[in-house]
């Protein structure tokens, strides 16, 4: 008891499917084939045994069926046999048709065997004991022609209005059910929803192994498709209602995997697409893979900012989904290129998908499904919702909540950045109407009015950033025909100033800081002259000195040469006098 | 039920065309066919025909003819085509069943 408890708690805190490999070794399975549900069911349904597929008028569940025999042939290689007892092969055929399925190609190539059952009330009388080896009969015959591995029943409760004698049938039912798994047949049961029970003829009884809900819910004129695993024997599964859409690929589920919170994370940045916005951003941008809303009142720009991030996306030649909710592809391309971003090349190339649609026009859940198709058709690196904003308007707020979080959980997981705008109401209010999804998010940048001096002007703040150190100032946001510019905001003494007085007291400031620059340039030109007078003085004091210098060394050589000059005439009439030629008499005659 | 209207009986000499579907020898199987020889000689004498299936040895004309329950009574002459499940043990309702009498005002 106490296990069955710790595990029911363990299933519901996952709320999700497991990896098929998981479950292998506790319950054989086969996979369907249809998205999603295999990752719900954790691998498929039971092998061998039947799944009974339960659910309201025209709520998809012969159409299950019927993809799950289809793909079992084209994906699995599993032959399968429809026993169909409310419509006949041919009108089967033709209702899954729009849907890719070619039933008579399938039946032709011998994969498939349809046998419509045709039961009518009126045409049989009963005369006492009977059984319904008939049906065994023609069931064994469809499974063995082709060797079926999968087997649909389609609705088997057509039987209950076609015999009087309850007991006997309740008895070949379960007979057949016994029959069934000795086959070791996959088989898909389908049965009308009863009041109060899960089946009208109480069919969840002969089926214990599996049993799956299909639900087709109206709220606020908005209808949404679901599926619930009511019970899956010896397995564990996902227990949330999950929404389903049928579409022109068939079925798919989407697996609300809302507790992924071990997703891988990059350290990879990637520009928003404004140099100055990712200088806020720690100088790099976001990070890949990240999320980040950017909300503000209406008119702010945040369409122009996450087209810029749109367009930086294709440009790095990666693929981005544009997910508008409130423009037509047309009117967000024609808008954008007033602000000089031109998306429609990247449209053509095929790197941009916009795809518009109204909020309203389908629930939360089916929007939520088919971005999840989207994005798994398109692999885009990057998707932009823009915005969010009106889901709110076509749900409740807390699904809207849920909602929000399980695509961002999904983009997370997937490494994709997701790209948000939410218009928030005017007033104060705007940080505090964000706040339930402000968890989810990682980078926040707010755009805001600055109502001052007769204008309203934008401003753009980053209100946090996780991971990253982000600049913590108002910056003025401009939508030129250049695209959005950042601007500082004035800040001084008079308060934040933008706008045409953001531009006065530039100016001012600039005629100010002129009139400084010219003060300065005279002042520097002053010493400049005072420094040439002095290097002028100094030039020719060194002159002065060189001359000085050069006329000592003049007469210091006159004197010496004189000097020789007298020796040598003192020689010479020494000489003329006649004297002994002594050097010595010379000098004592010298001395006389 | 307005097929039943026509309570008057058939004529006399119409030929009557009976098939019977079976799946092997059961005891079920085995009691109907007796019952049916026995409703017949009795309302048909001399101007019926009986063909027995054995939906075992020919599967396939149990979808072909649509068979679902055994043992199942196809009147296939005179027209319209009627069809009767059960091993025929309720003789009044085979009656019934197979026109040869007029419905009970009481059901």
């Amino acid at each position: 008891m106490r296990e069955k408890v710790g595990k029911t708690a363990h299933k519901t805190n996952r709320g999700s499917g497991r990896p098929a490999s998981e479950a292998l070794d506790t319950l054989p399975k086969v996979l369907t084939g249809i998205a999603g549900l295999d990752e719900i069911t954790g691998g498929g349904f039971p092998k061998g045994r039947p799944t009974l597929v339960c659910g309201a008028a025209g709520c998809g569940k012969t159409l299950l069926a019927m993809e799950f025999l289809v793909r079992g042939v084209t994906e699995y290689g599993e032959p399968g046999a429809f026993i169909a007892f409310e419509e006949t092969a041919e009108e089967l055929a033709q209702n899954v048709r729009s849907l890719g399925f070619d039933l008579d190609e399938l039946q032709a190539k011998g994969k498939l065997s349809i046998d419509y059952v045709r039961i009518e009330r009126s045409e049989i009388e009963e005369t006492g004991e009977f059984d319904l080896e008939g049906l065994f009969v023609r069931l064994g015959l469809a499974i063995d022609s082709i060797g079926a591995k999968r087997v649909v029943l389609d609705t088997l409760e057509t039987l209950f209005g076609g015999f009087s004698n309850q007991a006997i049938l309740r008895s070949e039912l379960r007979r057949l059910f016994r029959w069934l798994k000795d086959k070791g047949v996959s088989a898909v049961i389908t049965a009308e929803r009863g009041e109060g029970l899960l089946t009208r003829q109480g069919l969840e009884e002969y089926v214990s192994d599996c049993v799956i809900l299909l639900d087709h819910r109206v709220t606020e004129n908005v209808s949404t498709r679901r599926l619930r695993i009511v019970k899956y024997r010896g397995t564990t599964h996902g227990t949330n209602e999950y929404p389903f859409l049928i579409d022109e690929e068939g079925f798919s589920v989407l697996p609300l995997t809302s507790a992924g919170l071990n997703h891988p994370v990059s350290d990879e940045r990637i520009s928003s697409g404004i140099p100055r916005l990712d200088a806020m951003l720690g100088g790099k941008g976001y990070f890949r893979g990240s999320s980040i809303l950017v909300s503000g009142t209406a008119g702010t720009g945040k369409t122009s900012l996450a087209a810029h991030f749109a367009a930086e996306t294709c440009r790095r030649g990666e693929r981005c989904l544009y997910l508008a909710f409130e423009e037509s592809p047309t009117q967000i391309m024609r808008n954008m290129r007033s602000i000089g971003i031109d998306l429609e090349p990247c449209v053509k190339k095929g790197l941009l998908k916009i795809h518009a649609s109204r909020p309203t026009f389908q629930g939360l859940e089916m929007h939520l499904v088919q971005m999840h198709k989207m994005v798994s058709d398109f692999e885009p690196a990057a998707v932009v919702v823009d915005p969010i904003s009106n889901f709110t308007a076509s749900g409740a707020s807390a699904d809207a909540e849920s909602m929000l979080l399980r695509l961002v959980d999904f983009l997370k997981a997937r490494q994709i950045t997701g790209f948000m705008t939410n218009l928030t109401a005017g007033g104060n209010a705007w940080e505090k109407t964000d706040v339930g999804i402000s968890s989810i998010i990682d980078t926040w940048l707010l755009v805001r009015d600055i109502e001052l001096g007769g204008e309203r002007n934008r401003g753009l703040y980053v209100l946090k950033s996780r991971g990253m150190k982000h600049s913590n100032q108002i910056r003025e946001f401009l939508l030129t025909s250049e695209g959005v510019q950042l601007e500082d905001v004035y800040v001084g003494p008079e308060g934040v100033l933008t706008g045409s007085m953001r531009a006065a007291q530039e100016a001012r400031e600039r005629a100010e800081s002129l009139l400084r620059g010219q003060e300065i340039q005279q002042k520097q030109r002053e010493l400049d002259r005072r420094r040439a007078a002095l290097e002028a003085q100094i030039a020719s004091l060194r002159a002065e000195f060189e001359a000085t210098e050069s006329e000592a060394a003049r007469i210091a050589a006159q004197d010496k040469a004189s000097e020789a000059l007298i020796r040598a005439d003192r020689d010479a009439a020494a000489l003329r006098r006649g004297a002994d030629a002594q050097t010595g008499n010379s000098t004592r005659g010298k001395g006389k | 039920m307005s097929a039943s209207s026509k309570s008057g009986g058939k004529p006399a000499n119409e030929r009557w065309e009976l098939r019977l579907y079976t799946a092997g020898q059961t005891p079920k199987s085995l009691a109907a066919i007796r019952n049916l020889k026995k409703v017949c000689e009795e309302h048909l004498p001399g101007r019926y025909e009986i063909e027995v299936i054995d939906l075992l040895q020919n599967p396939r004309l149990a979808k072909d003819h649509q068979i679902i329950a055994i043992p199942t009574l196809v009147r296939k002459l005179p027209d319209p085509i009627r069809k009767i499940i059960g091993d025929l043990s309720d003789v009044d309702r085979t009656l019934v069943g197979l026109d040869l009498r007029p419905r009970s005002p009481n059901p």
